[in-house]
This record gives structure tokens, C-alpha cells and sequence, in this order.
């Protein structure tokens, strides 16, 4: 482990601004894509159903 | 094995094929990203010019790179829809496009965080950055006209065509920095000299490209069956789904 505590981890050198706005940024956008996918997936079976319902109801 | 490649590429099959792919992709890719943190953060050393900083390339270098590669699969899929028109070919270049636009502009903001400490600007109009900027734009363009055209099989022949001409943009970017006087750095792993980094950076940087790469696949065949659905909802099959069927009960 290269790091002596976990502030100077988070300090990372004096850069962590920089370090930490990528990664942040990186795991912010691909949640935000992992959610919309499970969401619209969702609302695709939820019109096959709403279909299903209005051909023979 | 002709026969196969089209079997899969019927809808249907295809649907159930990543739907049993998905779920390990996403573990593999978690698993990748894990220990790509892990030797990037915990093990590889500090830079001897850029300290601590240079940590910003284990997510920038692969998402560029992810920029590039989805950008010609989309190309590819493109191509095999205009010539075979394939109905699944549309669905995966559709699949693909938010996933390559969000690496697209990771790539410029890492870019952009990574440069204010070492070159002292977050922007210049330098050629790798002005071309990757453009493909950001091309992902944009390509989402935007195909969801602008109600006709799916017309909206993904015009989205085809964006793919294709502009996937000529990659090499552009890839090649900038021989080309041209560049502040970017040239690359920093090449197939034809030994890579310029010291091991253990190298390890970090390839297992996150590697962990992106597999989320690229778990997300887009998680994706194309959204499509699939979304599509193909009048088909008996998709109405016999047992994750229709169940809630239904």
C-alpha cells in the first residue's frame, strides 16, 4: 500500500481535485447509464403488457 | 457456421442469448474494475514527472479508446445492415451509441481535469482534442437523428449513414498526434514498441480498458433487449415472455 493514511489519499499528491473530478465523473455517468437501461427496460415490458391488455382485454 | 451467425441474428434468439450473457458480463466487468483499482491505486507508484496526477490515466486512456472502438462497431453494424438488412444490426448500433457518447465525453473531461495541472489550460484547440470533441458530436448527431425519425427502419438507415461516414473521424483521431504538432502526448502503448510506462501502471491501465470493454458488452446486450422488446411488442414471443407473462398473473 503506497498511501500513509486515507487523507493522504484523498489529498493524492495535491492533485486530487483532478484525480478524484475523473473518477467521480467515470462512476457518476455509468450509474446514471445503468439506471436509465434498468429503467427503460422496465418500461418496455410495461408496454408489451399495456398491448397484451388492449388486444384482448 | 453461416447458418449460426444468422440463427443469431434473429431477434428472438438473439434476445435470449444476451439475456444469459449479460449477467456475467457485469460480474466479469466489476471483477476487472475492482482489481484495476486496485493495482492502479494501491500498487503502482507515483510518476517521476507528474506525482500523484497521472492516475487520471486509468480511466481516461480506456474510455478514449472505448470512444473509438464503439464508434466503428457501430460502423460495422451499420454496414452489415444497409448490405444484409439485418433487423438486429439497427437495434446494436442503437444499443451501442449512448454508451460510446458517454466514453466520448469522459474522455474530454478527464482530458480536460488532466490537463489544467499539467499543461496549465483545460482546453486547446489542438488536433487529437478538436477530433475527439467532433466524435463526441457525431455520437450526438447520430442519437439525435435517429430519434427524430418515427420510421425505425428509416431512422436506422439515416443513423446507419452518419456511423459509416463518420467513423472516418477514428483514424483521424488516432493518428493526430503523428500527424500533426500535437500537446497531446503521443501514445503511451503501442503494438510496435515496448510501452513507455512502468509495469505496474501498465497493468492498471490494460485492466481497466479490459473492465471497460466487458461493461461495453454487458450494457449493450442489456440494451439491445430493451430494443428488442420495444420493437418487436405485437410478436406472440414477446407477449409468451415469462418476465411478461408473470407480472401479468
Amino acid at each position: 500500500m503506497r498511501w500513509e493514511s486515507w487523507s493522504d489519499f484523498w489529498f493524492m499528491g495535491g492533485y486530487g481535485l483532478y484525480v478524484w473530478g475523473s473518477m467521480g465523473m467515470t462512476a457518476v455517468l455509468l450509474l446514471v447509464e445503468m439506471a436509465q437501461a434498468h429503467l427503460a427496460h422496465r418500461r418496455a415490458l410495461a408496454l408489451v403488457r399495456a398491448e397484451q391488455s388492449f388486444e384482448n382485454p | 457456421m453461416t447458418m449460426r451467425w444468422f440463427y443469431y441474428a434473429a431477434p428472438q434468439t438473439f434476445y435470449g442469448l444476451a439475456g444469459r450473457l449479460w449477467p456475467w458480463l457485469a460480474a466479469l466487468a466489476l471483477a476487472l474494475t475492482v482489481a484495476g483499482l486496485w493495482v492502479g491505486f494501491a500498487l503502482a507508484p507515483a510518476d517521476a514527472q507528474q506525482g500523484e496526477g497521472y492516475r487520471i490515466i486509468f480511466v481516461h486512456v480506456p474510455a478514449s479508446w472505448m470512444s473509438m472502438v464503439i464508434y466503428l462497431a457501430m460502423a460495422f453494424w451499420s454496414v452489415l445492415g444497409l448490405t444484409f438488412n439485418t433487423r438486429l444490426s439497427g437495434m446494436m448500433t442503437r444499443a451501442l451509441a449512448p454508451t460510446g457518447a458517454i466514453f466520448a465525453f469522459l474522455s474530454l473531461w478527464t482530458g480536460a481535469l488532466w490537463g489544467k495541472p499539467m499543461w496549465g489550460t483545460w482546453w486547446v484547440w489542438d488536433a487529437r482534442l478538436t477530433s475527439e470533441l467532433i466524435l463526441f458530436f457525431l455520437y450526438l448527431g447520430y442519437i439525435a437523428l435517429t430519434s427524430a425519425i418515427d420510421d425505425v427502419r428509416r431512422a436506422d438507415r439515416a443513423g446507419a449513414l452518419i456511423a459509416i461516414v463518420g467513423a472516418i473521424n477514428v483514424p483521424i483521431i488516432y493518428f493526430s498526434v503523428k500527424w500533426w504538432n500535437t500537446l497531446h502526448q503521443g501514445a503511451s502503448v503501442s503494438l510496435t514498441r515496448s510501452p513507455s510506462m512502468a509495469q505496474l501502471m501498465l497493468w492498471g491501465m490494460l485492466l481497466m480498458a479490459l473492465a471497460m470493454w466487458v461493461y461495453t458488452l454487458a450494457i449493450v446486450c442489456y440494451r439491445v433487449r430493451t430494443l428488442i422488446i420495444e420493437r418487436e411488442c405485437h410478436t406472440d414471443w414477446v407477449q409468451a415472455l415469462p418476465e411478461v407473462a408473470g407480472a401479468k398473473a
